[in-house]
């Protein structure tokens, strides 16, 4: 047994050993506060930019009708039946837009919605002649009543929420009120379904090849490596640069389709060359987050494998690839997220920023998400930023349900482990 | 033809080479048909090197060369005609480590067959294995389980079950019973026993009770003054262990090595 009274020497020694672990403590409490503080700065940041969105995404507008609704009919709009819908149209509209309008059918055979629309569309044409943010609607309420009032005598105010089920369904227009993003969202969608067919094969193939076949030590190999490495920093312009070069330019008989016979093919600034160019951009991220995956399957798993008498593919696509595959998603995820958002590239493969039909294959001419935000936020009216905020809110969506889609293919693939 | 059908395999004038270093030197050594082989002898003496050459599995090294001549059926195994992958089917190995696949235990007795062509009826084979390895009761309600799920003694006779369920002719075992506890390495070595009268098996261990009690015939290795391994002595495992024939085995086997 020790005893308990301490010799000075020993007194010492813990008032030393008592200061150095309080310094210690103390550093360790400054960098607690550090990343405390990095985290919190993120999460306003993150705040900041979905309040931002929101902000311009919904909130008051001041609509002023260029024919007042209830000049048109007795009753309310709302409350007319198709042959007095198609009276109205008759009436008001020129007989030659009528005519146009009749191509697809008689006026009272079109349906309620569609004769509705066209009264709203092309009669009454409502046009928002102001619009205030979701934080001036909601906490400043009376003065955007006043300056209403005060302003636009004869407008009408009305709360709107520029993401609706309108704008997901009507395609690109040149007035903003009656623009949607049908045509961007289908060609984004398009676009990613290309560029993953193409680049996921490829990138574990070659990640495969890197990882199980290829001699780590031969120079070639080597070399390979650095490249793959160094292409995965690449500015995405300069990758859309390549992308004009080869696929729009040189190998344009084949992306415009004319070499299989597509009717009206004349230029590769098609849908199929920009899933290439987006193929060729993320295929280096790919291959290096495959690679991983495939570096962190234990060695005694193939082993294992060899030692039953398998060969080396029985090896890697029985064991060495369900194992990684968790981790190959989870790369491609990535991969993907960064292809969704790109821009750059797209312009310069020639993206078409007006297109009001539905992209009917790899040969049509496409536009993307991104890029509708771009132009709609370089135009002046005001409106169009409005749904460009909406149009920001869809790309998000959709991104994130692409990436939930993905999270639970990889858990699959991880519980069946 | 110069098949002895006495021995499984024969090796001569075996040299292991990793890069210029020589890490198994002249080494002969014939494996007596449906008996244990133990092979014993410090760390680094190259005992495992020379067990993973009897199936080709220092392929994988590559800067590992081997010279000399291992003759199975009386052919040399590192001929440029042989094929690797047939002589791991009919050499099984079973690790240091239980390394099952991260699958149920059903597929990971019936995949190697499976792999090797078998088209019979995968229910009774692995049920046939199972029992072999003598762990049929333990499992047979939870055959679609993950091979995860088990103990490690469980894991490791399961893969020995996969190794059987190839029928191969012989089975390698790299310190099977390293990573185990004293109650599952004894089943280990009685499975050995009952296995040893269809198989030819060769162990490498540390354990020298293990080599004592499990094993018919003994081979102990050291090492060189150059860090090369060497044969020293090779016999039946009671002579080895009662009348060592070398100073050094003696000297190894009552602990007073180094």
């Amino acid at each position: 047994m020790k005893s308990l009274p301490s010799t000075p020497s020993e007194t010492s020694l813990d008032t030393e050993l008592q200061l150095f672990l309080k310094r210690r403590h103390r550093n360790a409490k400054i960098w607690q506060i550090i990343f405390y503080a990095s985290t919190l700065i993120a999460i306003v940041f993150l705040a900041t930019l979905l309040i931002t969105i929101a902000n311009r995404s919904f909130g008051y507008v001041a609509i002023e009708n260029r024919v007042d609704p209830d000049s048109l009919s007795t009753r309310p709009l709302e409350e007319l039946n198709d042959a007095e819908l198609a009276g109205i149209i008759r009436e008001k509209l020129r007989p030659n837009r009528v005519k146009t309008i009749e191509r697809a059918g008689a006026l009272e055979q079109q349906g309620y919605n569609r004769l509705y629309e066209i009264v709203i569309e092309e009669i009454v044409q409502p046009e928002v002649i102001r619009s205030f943010t979701l934080l001036e609607s909601v906490f400043r309420r009376s003065w955007v009543q006043q300056t209403i009032a005060a302003e636009y005598p004869g407008a009408e105010m009305e709360f709107r929420s520029w993401l609706n089920t309108r704008f997901l369904q009507v395609p690109m227009a040149s007035q903003p009120e009656l623009a949607g993003v049908r045509t961007a969202v289908l060609g984004s969608l398009f676009l990613i379904l290309i560029t993953i067919s193409i680049a996921f094969p490829l990138g574990v193939g070659a990640a495969i090849y890197l990882e199980e076949y290829a001699v780590h030590e031969s120079r070639i190999n080597r070399f390979i490596q650095t490249n793959i490495d160094n292409l995965a920093g690449v500015p995405s312009i300069i990758y859309g640069i390549l992308g004009l070069a080869v696929f729009v330019r040189a190998f344009s008989t084949f992306t415009s389709g004319a070499f299989f016979g597509v009717e009206g093919a004349t230029t590769g600034r098609t849908m199929l060359s920009a899933g290439l160019t987006m193929a060729l951009l993320i295929l280096p991220i790919l291959i290096i987050n495959a690679q991983e995956a495939i570096r962190a399957v234990p060695n005694s798993l193939r082993q294992a494998a060899f030692g039953l008498g398998a060969t080396k593919w029985q090896t890697v696509w029985y064991h060495v690839l369900p194992y990684a595959m968790p981790g190959i998603l989870t790369g491609t995820i990535l991969a993907v997220s960064r292809a969704i958002g790109e821009t750059a590239p797209l312009i310069v493969v020639g993206a078409s920023t007006f297109l009001v039909a539905d992209p009917s294959g790899p040969f049509s001419n496409f536009t993307a998400l991104p890029i509708q935000i771009y132009n709609w936020t370089t135009r002046p009216q005001d409106a169009f930023r409005n749904i460009a905020a909406a149009a920001i809110l869809v790309l998000l969506i959709s991104l994130l349900s692409l990436n939930a889609i993905a999270i639970l293919l990889r858990n699959r693939f991880s519980k069946r482990i | 033809m110069t098949e002895n059908n006495h021995y499984a395999i024969e090796a001569s004038r075996l040299n292991i080479y990793y890069g210029n270093f020589c890490a198994v030197r002249d080494v002969n050594l014939n494996i007596e048909r449906n008996k244990i082989t133990a092979i014993i002898g410090p760390s680094g003496c190259g005992k495992s090197t020379v067990l993973r050459a009897f199936n080709r599995m220092n392929d994988f090294i590559l800067s590992s060369r081997v010279d000399g001549e291992i003759r199975y059926h009386g052919k040399n195994i590192y001929a440029p005609d042989v094929d690797a992958v047939q002589i791991r089917r009919m050499i099984g190995m079973v690790f240091q480590k239980p390394n099952p696949f991260p699958k149920t235990i059903y597929e990971n007795v019936a995949w190697g067959a499976r792999i090797n062509g078998f088209r019979g009826n995968s229910d009774e084979l692995v049920e046939e294995t199972l029992r072999a390895a003598a762990l049929w009761d333990e499992v047979k309600d939870d055959l679609k389980k993950s091979a995860l799920a088990l103990s490690g003694g469980q894991q490791q006779r399961l893969c020995i079950a996969r190794a059987l369920a190839v029928k191969p002719e012989i089975i390698l075992m790299d310190e099977p019973c390293s990573a185990l506890d004293p109650i599952a390495t004894l089943k280990i070595e009685d499975l050995m026993r009952e296995l040893a009268e269809n198989y030819t098996i060769i162990i490498v261990t540390h354990n020298m009770q293990q080599a004592a009690r499990a094993s018919d015939f003994t081979a102990f290795f050291t090492m060189a003054e150059d860090r090369a391994g060497e044969m020293v002595e090779y016999g039946a495992t009671k002579q080895i262990f009662t009348r060592p024939k070398d100073q050094r085995t003696e000297d190894y086997i009552t602990g007073r090595f180094g």
